[in-house]
């Protein structure tokens, strides 16, 4: 609201946009590509969404930070966003798990944002006009000439063509054992998990089946992978352009051709479809929330969806294929979104290999998709017991 | 999964009257249902007993019943019709039982009938207790601790086990009607023994209190294919303890993180499917401990809820409509919204704005009504407003409610106030959340006020927010721009901006205009505009943005009639609903504005754009400049929506307004005493006796002069709000000096009262030239009980021909010398054969509907029409009968009885027993039933089974009047002796009736000397009286006979309290003995009275 001569803070689009507002946790000069996500819950996951790397992110939902920060909801160690745009930030957190308040931690992790703009508009914007990049500036930032903020904004580099897996990732692997997470018993499988932006309810939705997940870093090597032993290979979501992904592409081919049980999301599945072969685009927007329909084609049945996804799969919708990648036998397109019919999930059909766009961890987000975890343990289970015949046989 | 193909003809079953915990929103769902039917090419067959809906419309079905929703009524409408199948999920608690009591009889197999978008293992899993608790626990969820009792001594047992206080639910009832908190035995004796007797199966439950707990509900679509999707969250400011329908709520929850938010989620799916809700919508309640997040759930409804009209319109997601669609056999998937178009309807609506929902109560109509807040219902309507933060929203529902005072006001409370304020806040009240905020001005803290209330300290925060930025406007009487913008921000009003600063509301309008500060119209989406959007449904709030796209035509605002409240309710929706039609039909396009969330008119295809707004000057300004700006506006219509628009009349046209049909001024002539019988004078007409009084030596003089009985009131009320008969000075005085207030401005009104007249109601057009008579209706009480809440009969069955031609002339005249252009509604007093002339108002009233119905001619549509340039004339043939008008009805029209629905039995005093029955000039009941049939008599026999009071065939019938009724009452009651009844009397009744040779059994009244024989009290309360005849004497008598008409509320026993009626009900019960009912639809009805016309024409 605040349309004074000398607003307090500022969001300042490539297009020569602007929207006055005023500073929300740390204040300064900050850049990403400016997306917009429409869940009403679940900020928190949100800020700390490694995927959110070099994006400031517009919340749709108006009241930010009701129920505070606390330590179970973080999905990695830190925030991501490189920018956060709200309305009304909330002056007073209400919750029992509430530690502090969504603004100390901003301010803590540094994160420049700006609130009181109209966040409808700002997301109209980019819904016409698609995701661009932007800058928020407050403080002394803010007093710079408008013209001068645009240019800044203008030179960073655009998303399509950021390779920003590594940025993010571990660097170091470490294990996430069933025990922590209520399994009792011994682990049933130990699966290998490329961290190129990994949620930390990734782990956590295998090791509650039983499974032992080792995290490794975005670029790790088949030999490192292999070397402990796994029974299945998980792709994580992660930031960034998919065609710069070479490295991981590469790898998920000689998985696939190790004909390991192999399992992708989001930036995991963005990878397989290259592996197999297909391209993948910018969407002009992405789809970011939790309310997102996606239709399950092998069950005919519906499922609300966490997504968070500015690139897709280019796959054939209309039945199974041969992949471009003509070793790995045939390909189905297995979910879409009802929305606009992008590729939301790949299945190799003579391969122990598929993949989805959205997030069946859902942090944050509904569970309709946690099945998907079964059906990857299962797709362990009956490799293992066909080895097992191979061997006996 | 395709639409199912076997189906052919549905049979659609209404809710009935409107009553407290059921209400307009079942208008707004059957009228969707019955939409998507027709679309899907099915022959559509509906009963509904309530004609004030737009529902039972003729052309929205092909059968339109308007008969009482009884399980043996509708058989017979099932043995003609013979549909394919019942959907009962979109006519409330009534529909669901009604459907219940047919399969249970038989009667679903008989006619091999099937149900969809239900089936009664879902019904009896979700609404039985005991059971549901094992589906949630099935569900891996918990309830809250419970005992299932059948008897009080059972209960006493329980409450040891359970401790107080404990909830006390009975089972199958609606709106939580009977249930309530026990702190105590003494509690529980009352409650749970009124509870043993609402439920049907006699079955109450204990529960641990879980009392102050933060309370949610979940809106939940389910498809045959297992799709499940939540349509919207709603959190209540009020934590547990207070019935939803009476606490203010929040869309979406506001308190709640995800985790938090997944698991409400993954139960009430889990729930659903353990239920096996077939198709369709349902709500799911939950409690959350505030300290551990230990979750419970509550309760869930398999059908559409009050709820469920509410996140409808919160979240533009069309419930019932899709709700239809699946019982149809679609999936989710396979149906668009029509908001994006692009996109399906399984998906989660998400909210970029706050929706705030605040009920309407009605306890000034009940004085001695307890007026705390419980799990039973007792609001009458409610607002709902969206903003674009919480502080908006809520301000904007507070000034929706248009009563005084409903707006937050910033008068500092002195500190020895605070501890009252604080403490006043433990129970729910209709002043909870204001004396929260005034506690929080004066200076008290968050944490002590969540300590006293429960309410979540980030709500208080907010209140707190509102008060600060009031301290702001306070502190700065120039109202710099900033001020100015974090003021309106905060959705403080004009009016409140004014107070503060110690100007006048237009004046700070105007420096507000002058500033460029004013609202953006956003657009409720279901998306949060990740779609574009293809409805216009806009809601203000500034901030910078606007998205009214421009218009070509000029637009036609109609002006709804606000929250539903005693006194204006649905009959005034209908209207601006038909208003809005007709004109679109028309060619127009039309505009409406409203903040009730329960009716058809906020449907966001009802008009061509809607503004969900406050009905106060500022909102509809800041509507119409936003209409003016983007197209312009052809003019706006004021007369449809009852007082409420109508008050703003003249302040619209002085800011430059066009309005269209009746003038202001015309209104005003009406309103003015002076102005008024200068009208009748001129058309040789009379009134009344009557005088205008600004003090009580005025009102004495007044009532010196014209005699005693005189009804006072004050002016500009609707529903005879404050109105009195007096029958001497004591109460004059008393009137005076509590009952209204009265200054030079809002005068008092003294009329002299006629007593024993004949009360007679007209609704007409007129266009300036010709007058249509739509309806002469016939009061069956005498005059002095307020028209809403008597019965009336239409064509009038005792009135003279020439009687009617007096009526008719009247009105002509008195239309024509207030300069009515539309609708006029006249009531009159035919008393010794004197023709008076009580009030006109020129605007729509709440008999429209009715008159519409059962004349089979839209008097709305017709009036709007006029407001256009149309004639009477002109209208000849399409929207009004080629020839004839309703003055004049033929031979063979069929009769239709109007009677009202009372809501006592809702309410409760302080010390726990209700709330006195007796009727009288200030209007109570909230809502209407009709009964149609070719004779008055068995058309009054459906009216009193249509309103839940069935005529008694049998048993036996108390019977004691006032002396002046003595001689009247011989006849009625010796054809009851007749019919075999057992009369039973008391005293001077007795001695009178013995001295006609009537026996009857004599027992004693509740206070007379001596234990011989029955206490008449205690047979009441015991069930053993059929019906009660009893009508008390003027004055202070009219309060005798309290005991007996409580005893009587309590247990639903018919009480009769005019001779006028016992008359009409011994036609009706000797009617209803000699053959059986039969059913007829409106389209039946019509053409019997085209026919009818026709042969009065030719000859």
């Amino acid at each position: 609201m605040s349309t004074t001569s000398n607003p307090e803070a500022m969001l300042v689009l490539e297009d020569g946009k602007v929207f006055n507002g005023r500073p929300y946790g740390a204040q300064g000069a900050t850049f990403g590509e400016l997306v917009f996500t429409t869940g009403m819950t679940g900020y928190q996951e949100t800020l700390t969404d490694p995927s959110f790397a070099r994006q400031i992110v517009v919340q749709t939902a108006p009241h930010i930070g009701n129920t505070g920060v606390n330590h179970e909801d973080e999905e990695s160690r830190r925030i991501w966003v490189s920018g956060y745009v709200v309305r009304d930030a909330a002056r007073r957190p209400s919750n029992w798990r509430s530690e502090r308040t969504l603004d100390e931690n901003l301010v803590a992790d540094g994160i420049v944002g700006i609130s009181e703009v109209d966040t409808r508009a700002i997301t109209r914007h980019v819904r016409d006009k698609g995701a661009m990049r932007a800058g928020i500036f407050s403080g002394t930032e803010a007093a710079r000439p408008v013209a001068e903020l645009v240019e800044a904004v203008r030179a960073q580099e655009p998303m399509a063509g950021a390779r920003l897996a590594e940025e993010v990732s571990a660097t170091e692997s470490y294990w996430v054992e069933p025990a922590d997470f209520g399994w009792e018993g011994e682990p049933r499988f130990t699966v290998a998990a490329l961290d190129l932006g990994i949620k930390g309810m990734t782990p956590q939705r295998f090791a509650e089946r039983g499974v032992r997940v080792r995290v490794m870093p975005a670029d790790s090597t088949l030999e490192q992978i292999l070397a402990v032993n796994p029974d299945g290979v998980f792709l994580s979501n992660g930031p960034g352009d998919p065609s710069t992904a070479d490295v991981q592409v590469e790898l998920t081919r000689e998985v696939l051709d190790r004909k390991l049980p192999f399992f992708g999301i989001c930036f995991g599945n963005q990878i397989l479809g290259r592996a197999l072969g297909f391209g993948t685009y910018k969407l002009p927007f992405g789809h970011r929330g939790i309310n997102q329909p996606v239709l399950d084609r092998t069950t005919g049945k519906v499922e609300i969806t966490a997504q968070n996804h500015g690139f897709a799969v280019d796959a054939p919708l209309d039945g199974p294929v041969t992949a471009p990648q003509e070793r790995f036998g045939r390909v189905e397109v297995s979910h879409v979104c009802l929305n606009d019919n992008v590729v939301e999930g790949l299945r190799c059909l003579d391969l122990p290999a598929f993949s989805v766009q959205y997030h069946p961890e859902a942090a944050a987000g509904p569970h309709d998709a946690a099945y998907l975890f079964d059906r990857f343990v299962d797709s362990m289970a009956n490799n293992t017991a066909a080895a097992q015949t191979t061997q006996e046989g | 999964m395709p639409k199912r193909e076997d189906l052919k003809s549905i049979l659609v079953i209404g809710s009935g009257p409107i009553v407290i915990g059921q209400a307009a929103e079942f208008d707004y769902s059957g009228t969707q249902a019955l939409r998507v039917l027709k679309e899907e090419g099915m022959r559509v067959i509906l009963v509904n007993s309530n004609p004030a809906t737009i529902m039972t419309d003729p052309e929205l079905a092909d059968a339109t019943y308007v008969e009482p929703i009884t399980p043996e009524v509708v058989e017979k409408i099932i043995a003609k019709e013979r549909p394919d199948a019942i959907l009962p999920t979109l006519g409330g608690q009534t529909a669901l039982n009604t459907a219940i009591a047919l399969d249970k009889s038989g009667a679903l197999e008989k006619y091999n009938v099937e149900l969809i978008g239900a089936n009664i293992e879902a019904i009896e899993l979700g609404e039985d207790r005991e059971k549901f608790k094992g589906v949630v626990e099935r569900s891996g969820a918990e309830s809250a601790k419970s005992i299932i009792v059948h008897t009080m001594e059972e209960a006493l047992a329980a409450a040891k086990v359970l401790n107080y206080p404990c909830v006390v639910r009975p089972s199958f009832t609606m709106g939580g009607l009977g249930s309530g908190m026990a702190y105590n035995e003494e509690d529980l004796h009352r409650i749970a023994g009124a509870g043993l007797q609402y439920s049907p199966t006699t079955e109450v439950l204990l529960e641990e209190s879980i009392l102050g707990w933060k309370e949610y509900e979940l809106e939940m679509m389910r498809d045959r294919n297992d799709n499940v999707v939540v349509v919207c969250s709603i959190e209540n400011f009020d934590p547990v303890g207070v019935h939803t329908g009476d606490s203010v709520t929040v869309a979406p929850a506001m308190t709640l993180t995800d985790r938090e938010y997944q698991k409400l989620r993954d139960i009430a799916i889990a729930v659903i499917r353990n239920v096996g809700v077939d198709t369709g919508g349902c709500n799911i309640q939950f409690a959350i401990e505030p300290d551990t997040g230990r979750v419970v759930v509550i309760e869930m409804n398999p059908r559409v809820s009050r709820s469920s009209a509410l996140a409808s319109k919160a979240t533009g997601f069309p419930i019932a409509k899709i709700a239809t669609k699946l019982s149809l056999g679609y999936t989710l998937d396979e149906i668009p919204n029509d908001i994006t178009q692009k996109t399906p309807a399984s998906f989660e609506p998400t909210l970029d704005y706050v929706v705030v929902k605040v009920p309407r109560f009605a306890f000034e109509k009940f004085p001695a009504a307890d007026a705390t807040l419980t799990t039973t219902m007792k609001s009458v309507g409610e607002a709902m407003a969206i903003g674009r933060n919480f502080t908006e929203a809520l301000q904007k529902a507070l000034r929706s409610l248009e009563q005084k005072g409903s707006e937050l006001s910033f008068d500092v409370p002195a500190a020895e106030e605070i501890d009252a304020l604080v403490e006043s806040t433990v129970l729910g009240s209709t002043q909870r959340l204001a004396n929260a905020q005034k506690a929080l001005l004066g200076g008290a803290s968050i944490e002590r006020l969540y300590e006293a209330s429960g309410i979540d300290p980030w709500y208080l925060d907010q209140l707190a927010l509102i008060n600060e930025v009031a301290e702001r406007i306070r502190a700065d009487k120039d109202l710099r721009p900033e001020t100015l913008r974090d003021a309106k921000r905060h959705g403080f009003s004009d009016a409140q901006i004014a107070k503060l600063t110690h100007q006048r509301e237009d004046v700070v309008r105007g420096i507000r205009h002058s500033l460029g500060i004013r609202p953006v119209f956003k657009t409720v989406d279901t998306c949060a505009a990740e779609f574009e959007a293809f409805t216009p449904y806009h809601y203000s709030s500034y901030d910078q943005e606007t998205e009214v796209a421009a218009h070509e035509k000029p637009s036609i605002i109609i002006l709804g009639s606000g929250p539903n409240r005693i006194g204006q309710g649905i009959e005034f929706d209908y209207s601006c609903v038909h208003a809005t039609m007709a004109l679109r039909e028309s060619g127009y396009e039309t505009v409406m504005v409203n903040c009730n969330p329960e009716t058809v008119s906020t449907d966001y295809d009802v008009s061509t754009r809607l503004y969900f707004e406050p009905l106060t000057l500022e909102d509809v300004l800041e509507v119409i400049h936003a209409e003016e700006i983007s197209g312009g506006v052809l003019g706006v219509y004021v007369q449809l929506g009852g007082q409420t628009p109508l008050k703003l009349a003249q302040q619209l046209q002085d800011a430059g307004v066009p309005i269209l049909g009746t003038s202001p001024a015309a209104i005003d002539l009406a309103e003015d005493r002076g102005e008024f019988s200068r009208v009748l004078d001129r058309a040789g007409l009379i009134s009344p006796k009557n005088g205008t009084a600004v003090s009580f030596e005025d009102a004495k003089k007044i009532a010196d002069e014209i005699g005693y009985p005189v009804l006072v009131r004050p002016s500009y009320v609707l529903g005879g709000r404050g109105m009195e008969i007096v029958y001497d000075e004591a109460n004059l005085a008393r009137y005076v000096s509590t009952a209204t207030e009265i200054t030079a401005e809002h005068p008092m009104l003294v009329d002299r009262f006629l007593e024993d007249a004949v009360e007679i109601d007209v609704d007409a057009l007129f266009d300036g030239t010709d007058v249509y008579v739509g309806g002469i209706m016939e009061h069956i009480e005498e005059a002095g009980i307020h028209s809403g809440d008597s019965a009336c009969v239409l064509p009038p069955i005792t009135l003279a021909r020439d009687t009617l031609e007096r009526v008719a002339t009247a009105t002509r005249a008195i239309a024509e010398g207030v300069g009515v252009r539309g609708l006029i509604n006249i009531q009159f007093a035919l008393a010794s054969d004197v023709l008076y002339v009580i009030e006109a108002n020129p605007r729509a009233s709440r008999t429209v509907p009715f008159v519409s119905k059962a004349t089979g001619v839209q008097m709305a549509k017709a009036a709007a029409l006029i407001g256009v340039g149309e004639t009477i004339a002109s209208l000849r043939g399409t929207v009004l009968p080629a020839q004839g008008d309703g003055a004049n009805l033929p031979k063979g029209a069929p009769v239709a009885v109007k009677e009202a629905v009372l809501p006592f039995a809702r309410f409760r005093t302080p010390a726990g027993r209700v709330v006195d029955s007796l009727l009288g000039p200030e209007m109570r009941s909230t809502g209407e039933v009709m009964g149609i049939d070719h004779h008055f008599d068995t058309a009054f026999a459906k009216s009193q089974a249509a309103a839940n009071n069935p005529l008694p065939t049998e048993g036996k019938i108390f019977v004691s009047v006032a002396n002046r009724d003595k001689r009247n009452i011989i006849l009625p009651v010796r054809a009851l002796k007749d019919l075999g009844f057992e009369i039973v009397s008391t005293g001077g009744t007795a001695d009178v009736l013995r001295r006609n040779d009537i026996e009857a059994t004599v027992v004693r009244k509740v206070h007379e000397e001596g234990t011989e024989g029955a206490n008449i009290v205690d047979m009441v309360e015991a069930g053993e009286i059929a019906m009660i005849i009893n009508t008390p004497s003027g004055g202070d008598a009219r309060h005798d006979g309290y005991e007996l008409r409580a005893a009587a509320t309590s247990v639903g026993t018919p009480v009769i309290t005019t001779v006028a009626e016992t008359t009409a009900a011994v036609q009706a019960i000797t009617a209803v003995r000699s053959f059986p009912w039969s059913v007829a639809s409106l389209q039946e009805h019509e053409a019997t009275l085209a026919a009818a016309r026709a042969e009065q024409f030719s000859a």
